[in-house]
């Protein structure tokens, strides 16, 4: 009954419009008991920040194919840390080049999920991510 | 958890935001927490947009949103989204079409799923809408699951509620059945340029006319949320509402109304809640199996727990009993 839920916050910055890999992933987590909420497409970085912050989000997924990911996954970092909030879980997928991807998890990125990954690889790391951040929080 | 307090009062977003977390977890410390603000509630307009799943109850609210943004007033939302009776997960997307306002520190957007609340609000809506009328928003919003015809707990929190209809939902009986239709006080009719508008409204206000003995007759308003026509108009009459509300002795009845419902609230919350707990501990799978073979009935085995629960009224009841 009190049982406390997994939040996330699973977001579509920039340009481009493709949200099937979004939407395959929220499906996913929603199905294993967690609240996703989506914002939509073509979000800013502050405005993706925001909404973490608003709906006290344990995580946030970002599913990028423009090519722009290191520019978002830096910049939402960043923002978050300024925010106080830089315990905030931030995992990504879409097409992301095997070389940017050593890049990111050194800005702070947990993981990326690439094309074909199976949804509940993505689950099960999330579930594990989550528990090891609410451990630390006591 | 005073600073967390604090802070949340200060305004500071993620206060506010991790406490109706908690609030929703049903933590035990969210009740300390709403008993210490509890004293700087009850300045917020607080409305109620309900209506069926896809109506445009989500669009409205972002125009809404703008029209007070526009008066220099604060705004808090709560959007609630239907929870998988399955997995309890749930998919939180009313934000998407109120992205804009995000960003603007004078709006506050809160998602929450239904979890397993069947009024179409969730656990814990009036209390997140508590912790924002002491937090200082003006005005707050909340937006419904996607209703049909009886989910009607928002007029147990909302000052105001607003019932929003599409054309193509059914014949005038539909219209005059009790629920739903019946607690509006302001109607908008949406997605008024498609066809078959007129005839919704002809029927809402037909509806309407055949009660005419009540204090406020409430107004049906056309409006098509996506390009925001009609909408002003609908905005200014739940101002007219909120200020008939508190400014008639009617006003006074239905805030009573709402205040008994509150205290009702939270007085069964309390009961479930320690109830479960006893009959958690009741539990046994003798007492299962005696129950599967029919030896014992359910209704006694609730009357044992219940005894459990107020062992010393039963006694009263048993002394006064005898007296008599």
């Amino acid at each position: 009954m009190d049982e406390r839920k997994i939040r996330v916050v699973v977001a579509k910055p920039g340009l481009d419009g493709h949200d099937r890999g979004a939407k395959v992933v929220a499906r996913a987590l929603r199905d294993a008991g967690m609240e996703v909420v989506y914002t939509g497409l073509r979000q800013t970085a502050e405005q993706i920040v925001e909404t973490v912050l608003q709906e006290d989000a344990d995580a946030v997924g970002i599913s990028i194919l423009s090519g722009a990911h290191t520019f978002y996954f830096t910049k939402i970092i960043e923002l978050l840390k300024e925010k106080d909030a830089g315990d905030v879980i931030v995992f990504g997928g879409g097409v992301i080049p095997e070389k940017d991807i050593p890049g990111l998890l050194e800005a702070g990125v947990g993981a990326v999920f690439g094309p074909g990954t199976p949804t509940s690889v993505c689950v099960e790391w999330l579930e594990k991510a989550v528990a090891e951040k609410r451990a630390k929080e006591q | 958890m005073d600073i967390l307090i604090n802070k949340a009062l200060a305004g500071d977003t993620r206060a506010i935001a991790r406490i109706i977390s908690l609030i929703e977890n049903e933590d035990p410390v969210a009740d300390g927490i709403l008993r210490r603000i509890y004293h700087l509630t009850g300045k917020a307009m607080v409305i109620g947009i309900t209506g069926s799943p896809g109506a445009g109850k989500s669009t409205l609210t972002d125009k809404l949103i703008e029209f007070f943004r526009k008066k220099g007033k604060s705004v808090g939302i709560i959007a609630v989204d239907p929870s998988s009776p399955f997995s309890g997960g749930a998919i939180l997307a009313d934000r998407i079409r109120m992205q804009r306002h995000t960003g603007d520190e004078g709006v506050y957007i809160r998602s929450m799923g239904t979890r397993g609340s069947l009024g179409g609000l969730s656990r814990g809506t009036r209390e997140a809408v508590l912790l924002l009328d002491a937090c200082g928003k003006d005005v707050i919003i909340i937006e419904t699951v996607g209703v049909g015809q009886s989910e009607v707990d928002i007029i147990k929190i909302a000052d105001t509620v607003c019932v929003v209809l599409v054309p193509g939902m059914g014949d005038d009986i539909q219209i005059m059945k009790a629920g739903i239709m019946e607690i509006a006080d302001v109607f908008a009719i949406n997605k008024a340029d498609k066809p078959g508008v007129d005839r919704v409204a002809a029927e809402v206000r037909l509806m309407l006319e055949l009660v005419r003995d009540k204090p406020w007759t409430p107004p049906v308003h056309l409006t098509v949320a996506e390009n925001g026509a009609g909408v002003e108009e609908f905005a200014e009459s739940i101002i007219k509402h909120h200020e008939f509300v508190k400014n008639s002795p009617e006003g006074e009845r239905f805030e009573f109304r709402r205040l008994s419902f509150e205290v009702e609230d939270i007085l069964l919350k309390n009961l479930t809640r320690k109830a479960e707990k006893v009959w958690q501990a009741h539990k046994s799978k003798e007492l299962m199996e005696d129950l599967a073979a029919r030896k014992i009935n359910p209704y006694t085995v609730s009357a044992d727990i219940l005894r459990k629960l107020f062992p010393r009224t039963e006694d009263n009841q048993g002394t006064k009993e005898a007296n008599t």
